[in-house]
């Protein structure tokens, strides 16, 4: 009896699943069409993988989703949670009032019921003054049947979450469990303003990570398998669904991490670049110890700026059905428009009147595509120049994500990679691996689970050694509470950044722990 | 006299950001707190330093302590307006006029702030032209102007009034007595007379750092080349082109220091510069030639977009070009060289002023 998981990444194009034995080896894999109401594409996704792989429903037991459910709601600000915003922190904080700064029609969604309440710490942990708990208790009888989902922000919760803590246990006395409550110190680090917009997102997509992980959890039921959910999120590694139900924004850059675990996997590396390809868009992204590098700065969600980790990419308009236009004087301009996923009847070589970055490769020979005979007719001279821009574009893409000029590996994935040579500048070799058309799908089923956690620590008072010690071994707490082995638990990230003009030595401290998931969790299930 | 709304100050927060060399912390708390209260009270009148009176009070309004700690626990905004009050109390005057202690990051907003509360007048005049970390590094401190009687305000109602025998002096309490208030307060310092701004301040800074803010959002509608441009505005001189390889942060004693190297692309190919920053960028030289040294301006810019970068903003793989602008004269005497040349800093340079180093004129 083999055990067997399930991948599945949600795009804004294309919904991508795999079936992966227990050795991480691509039993069966497909790529359809995102449907409008996602939920229809996975059904068709998974049952697709599942019939063509002819591996009983019983030995199935993982799924992993990868989804941009919360994403589209933040965008579209479409099937929004009702919430409050509250943050604790007056007097101090006034001068910039929460929501000021994010773009207005979010600010009416979202700002409908704001309060600031006495309360929150100073950087070394003291109050600032105490915690107004009348006015939590008022704030909740107001707020009772007009909002489902409310959330917390203190000042300096990432220090001390004391308050934001009473605080939940408070709307939880009055509001009881049908609301959801979302701490600040449990989704952002310091930078109050791009905190508390994260956990605002937060508490307005928790019904929309809902019904996506009902609609998941059902679909598989349906299909007749038992297994355990788990949901991709942003930094690459696994949460529960009890976990993205309560943190669903951790979700939200989960696909184009997804496709650089994939690459990783795939392309057997630790350290490289990702190119990926899709029909509109190539995502450069840097991977470094399997995991992608993060971006250092601030990062918006639907316009409100958020201090998020998320991956740093560079994305450039190219892509496979990228438009092609060549003037009379043999000028051209590639993009930055697409066909899209209308590629199979748009370009040329499928019988389409637009010339797209594909027919330029299958008119020069590097691929082999459609019907040629369509394209042989153009100058070819001309389209070796345009080939040559295209190259050198992604050859820029890359080099302005290296950190020095040594040559480095690169793997090409997604469905557009087709087009690139295996020869790069800048780049050690060029690998194209097997399967790399569901690179995220994999990725989102081969992830590991983990546990992080930002502080500050005075280390005049503690030391540099045993504030990162204590760092650490909070992380891996988290990761072991998320269902990581303890046995396989490794230190993937540390981060300590001195916090200038502060005596005392005041740092933050950022410590990812990593591990497979726990073999109990399978033994229970299996 | 001219008015001041939301769109100037989005633009004055760019050309504060380019001037602030680096430092003086993200100006977007600033700019946020400056456009709440443009929002709620209205556009803010600013005075050229000929409309103010000689003997009128006037007084910077500007923060102390650790940035960091004002991107988390943000001013109340009575801090600014308490302090003021004290002030005023104290010199039984009231006080005119604000205007900024310096061109940079979050204190370059902070005067509008306070300003469309109260209803007082900016004045378009600083003391540094540019952004420094210390309390005395102000052209006023090199003419002999006390920073006392000063006042620091925090947000829980405490204020302290500081009478003190010299500046270095009001620096260290002042930094002892923020650190228990919480890391970051609203203070009163250099309070003055209109005849002392006049002779000691730098004159039209906001109109500089609009003119900055303005040329660079333009530049794409316009097609023109955003850094060109600012060099234009600024009369300055482009000392770099190159890619972020390494940087090097520490923090000692308080501040953050380190380096940053750049790659060079173009023209300065098969170069390396290596620029040195205290929260500000201070010294810019490659193996062969010292480009560009304190106090004279050192910016980094957006290959791209031509829009500043902090020493916090500098990371890996970024496209920069590195500018230098000559500094005030008033920096380029011997008191000036020695309150923020290169050896207060602890390099052991001597300090030649930017355009000699490049070997051109100055424009402006």
């Amino acid at each position: 009896m083999g055990t067997y998981r399930i991948g599945i990444d949600v795009g804004g194009t294309h919904t991508d699943a795999v079936l992966l034995d227990e050795n991480n080896k691509v039993i069966s894999e497909t790529k359809s069409s995102t449907t409008e109401d996602v939920a229809t594409g996975i059904y068709k996704a998974m049952n697709e993988i599942i019939t063509s792989a002819k591996v009983s429903r019983e030995d199935i037991h993982y799924a992993m989703l990868g989804t941009t459910h919360c994403t589209n709601a933040i965008v579209e600000r479409k099937g929004l949670n009702k919430i409050a915003v509250v943050r604790i922190g007056a007097p101090a904080t006034l001068a910039v009032k929460p929501l000021i700064g994010v773009p207005e029609e979010l600010r009416e969604t979202l700002g409908k019921y704001v309060y600031l309440v006495r309360g929150g710490h100073e950087f070394d942990g003291r109050e600032i003054v105490s915690l107004d708990e009348e006015h939590l208790y008022k704030i909740a009888e107001e707020v009772k049947g007009k909002v489902d989902s409310i959330a917390v922000t203190s000042v300096f919760s990432p220090v001390s979450r004391d308050h934001e803590e009473r605080a939940r246990d408070i709307f939880k006395e009055v509001l009881g469990e049908a609301v959801a409550i979302s701490l600040s110190s449990e989704i952002g680090s310091v930078g109050l303003l791009e905190r508390e917009n994260a956990t605002i997102l937060n508490a307005s997509v928790v019904n929309v990570a809902k019904t996506a992980a009902d609609g998941f959890i059902n679909a598989l039921k349906d299909e007749g398998i038992e297994a355990n959910v788990f949901f991709g999120q942003n930094d690459g590694t696994l949460m529960s669904v009890e976990y993205a139900v309560r943190y669903p924004i951790f979700t939200v850059a989960c696909g184009p991490t997804n496709s650089l675990r994939g690459a990783s996997y795939l392309g057997d590396l630790s350290d490289a670049i990702v190119v990926d390809v899709g029909g509109t868009t190539s995502d450069v992204g840097v991977l470094i110890n399997s995991f992608p590098r993060e971006s250092s700065l601030e990062v918006e969600i639907g316009g409100a700026r958020t201090n998020f980790r998320m991956p740093d990419l560079i994305s450039i308009g190219l892509g496979g059905g990228t438009i092609v236009r060549i003037q009379e004087n043999g000028d051209f301009t590639i993009g930055p428009d697409s066909v899209g996923y209308r590629l199979p009847e748009k370009a040329m070589i499928f019988g389409g009147d637009t010339l797209t970055t594909t027919d330029v490769a299958v008119a020069l020979g590097k691929i082999e595509l459609g019907d040629s005979s369509k394209v042989a007719h153009l100058d070819k001279e001309l389209l070796n120049s345009v080939y040559l821009k295209i190259v050198e574009l992604v050859e820029e893409a890359i080099d302005k994500m290296k950190t020095s000029a040594d040559p480095i590996p690169v793997i090409l994935v997604g469905g557009g990679s087709i087009l690139l040579p295996t020869e790069l500048k800048g780049a050690s070799k060029v690998i194209r691996p097997e399967h790399s058309g569901v690179a995220n799908a994999i990725g989102s089923a081969i992830s590991q689970v983990s546990g992080q956690i930002e502080k500050i620590y005075l280390l005049d008072e503690i030391g540099r050694e045993k504030a990162l010690e204590s760092a650490k071994s909070e992380a891996k707490a988290e990761a072991i509470n998320a269902g990581a082995d303890p046995n396989s638990l490794v230190i993937v990230d540390i981060e300590d950044v001195p916090l200038a003009y502060l005596p005392g030595n005041a740092t933050r401290v950022r410590v990812k722990a990593a591990g497979e998931l726990d073999r109990k969790v399978e033994n229970a299930v299996g | 006299m001219r008015e001041i709304g939301k769109q100037e100050i989005e633009d004055i927060a760019v050309g504060a950001a380019l001037l602030g060399t680096g430092g003086g912390g993200d100006p977007y708390i600033g700019k946020l707190m400056a456009l709440q209260a443009i929002e709620e009270h209205g556009p803010v009148t600013v005075l050229d330093l000929d409309e103010v009176p000689d003997d009128a009070l006037v007084v910077p309004s500007s923060m102390m302590g650790a940035p960091t700690v004002m991107l988390e626990k943000i001013p109340s905004g009575e801090e600014a307006i308490e302090a003021f009050q004290k002030l005023e109390e104290y010199l039984g005057k009231k006080i005119y006029a604000t205007f900024p202690i310096e061109a940079g990051g979050v204190n370059s907003m902070l005067p509008f702030a306070l300003a469309a509360r109260l209803g007082l007048p900016v004045i378009d005049a600083d003391g540094m032209g540019r952004a420094f970390p210390e309390l005395q590094m102000v052209t006023f401190y090199l003419d002999g102007i006390s920073a006392t009687p000063a006042v620091i305000a925090d947000e829980k109602g405490n204020t302290a009034v500081l009478s003190t025998i010299d500046n270095v002096w009001t620096e260290r309490i002042a930094r002892a007595a923020t650190i228990q208030m919480g890391g970051s307060v609203m203070n009163a310092m250099y309070s003055m007379t209109g005849k002392n701004l006049k002779e000691s301040g730098i004159r039209n800074i906001l109109k500089l750092e609009e003119e900055i803010g303005r040329t660079i959002r333009l530049a794409k509608a316009n097609n023109v080349n955003a850094i060109q441009e600012v060099l234009k505005t600024v009369g300055g001189f482009e000392l770099f082109r190159g890619k972020v390889t390494d940087i090097n942060r520490k923090t000692e004693t308080g501040f953050a220091r380190g380096v940053a190297t750049f790659e060079g692309v173009g023209e300065y190919k098969n170069e390396t510069l290596q620029l040195r920053f205290q929260n500000e960028h201070l010294l810019a030289q490659t193996e062969k030639r010292l480009l560009c040294v304190t106090p004279d301006l050192i910016a980094v810019l957006d290959a791209e977009t031509g829009l500043p970068i902090t020493t916090e903003g500098i990371r890996y793989g970024s496209r920069c070009v590195v500018i230098g602008i000559p500094c005030h004269p008033k920096w380029r005497t011997e008191k000036g060289i020695e309150t923020v040349g290169p050896k207060y800093f602890g390099y052991d340079v001597d300090y030649i002023p930017v355009e000699e180093l490049v070997h051109k004129e100055v424009t402006k």
